[in-house]
């Protein structure tokens, strides 16, 4: 298969200029999204009788049932457990897809923008209606 | 691409037949990608909780429109899906699982499971709701 070279090396040129291999975060990411998925699990078990009693109350029961601390960190902990998950899931689909480096640093960006601006705003929310507001 | 070595590629979807498996890798992916914007939805429904009864209101009617519940059933079922294909992860995280019947059979349990699931769920909350 190779032409260009007699070289069996999968690094390009640049590469290894630069001295730069694997970029030795891949098990730390595989690692990170096994233990978010396991808390989103637990979370979501826990989360769910709490979202199902909401369906269909008015404002003031969905207000009164938040305003319950329990209710409150569950949910708290099942939105940042999420969008860790969500985070790092979304990098994995772009690094797959988006190959120009310019398009693939853009959205790595956006992903965690809109990710730590969905966790940030429901949190908000959360303690807001939690505090009393 | 300037730099780029020849690297061998390896064979891609249009080389295989479909398989149940492949199937179940494909819309594992899908439904986190779905599940990622679908989080936008529970955020919106807090934020407006937070902001407004009347906020609330709205957002709680578009939610239970036709359209609005359609969503909802499809935003459940991705989330019941795509956590049964978490678990089968795990059990293919211990090294077991990985034979020609256990995978075939969780891939027939990932499917059946959250189709069955879903409604079991829909049934639940249209009871509570009453």
């Amino acid at each position: 298969m190779s032409t260009s070279s007699g070289s069996t090396s999968m690094r390009t040129p640049r590469r290894r200029v630069a001295g730069l291999g694997s970029a030795r975060s891949g098990t730390g990411h595989f690692w990170l999204q096994r233990v978010t998925a396991l808390s989103n699990l637990i979370l979501v078990v826990i989360c769910l009788p709490i979202v199902i009693g909401m369906a269909g109350q008015g404002h003031a029961g969905v207000v009164a049932t938040l305003g319950n601390p329990l209710v409150a960190i569950a949910l708290l902990l099942l939105l940042l457990s999420v969008c860790m998950h969500m985070r790092i899931g979304m990098q994995v689909v772009i690094e797959d897809y988006v190959h120009a480096e310019g398009a693939k640093v853009l959205a790595l960006i956006a992903n965690s923008f809109f990710t730590i601006a969905v966790g940030f705003a429901g949190a908000f929310a959360i303690l807001k209606i939690s505090f009393g507001g | 691409m300037a730099g780029a070595a020849e690297r061998p590629l390896s064979p891609h979807l249009q080389i295989y037949r479909p398989m149940l498996t492949m199937m179940m890798s494909i819309v594992h992916r899908i439904t986190g990608v779905a599940l990622y914007f679908g989080t936008l939805l529970l955020v919106i429904w807090l934020v407006a909780a937070a902001s407004s009864p009347a906020a609330f209101d709205t957002v709680n009617g578009l939610y239970g429109s036709w359209i609005g519940l359609l969503v909802l059933v499809g935003y459940s079922w991705a989330l019941i899906h795509h956590a049964l294909g978490g678990i089968r992860h795990f059990i293919w995280d211990t090294g077991a699982g990985f034979g020609p019947e256990a995978r075939e059979w969780m891939a027939r349990a990932t499917i059946g499971g959250s189709i069955g699931l879903t409604i079991l769920l829909w049934i639940i909350i249209w009871l509570v709701k009453g």
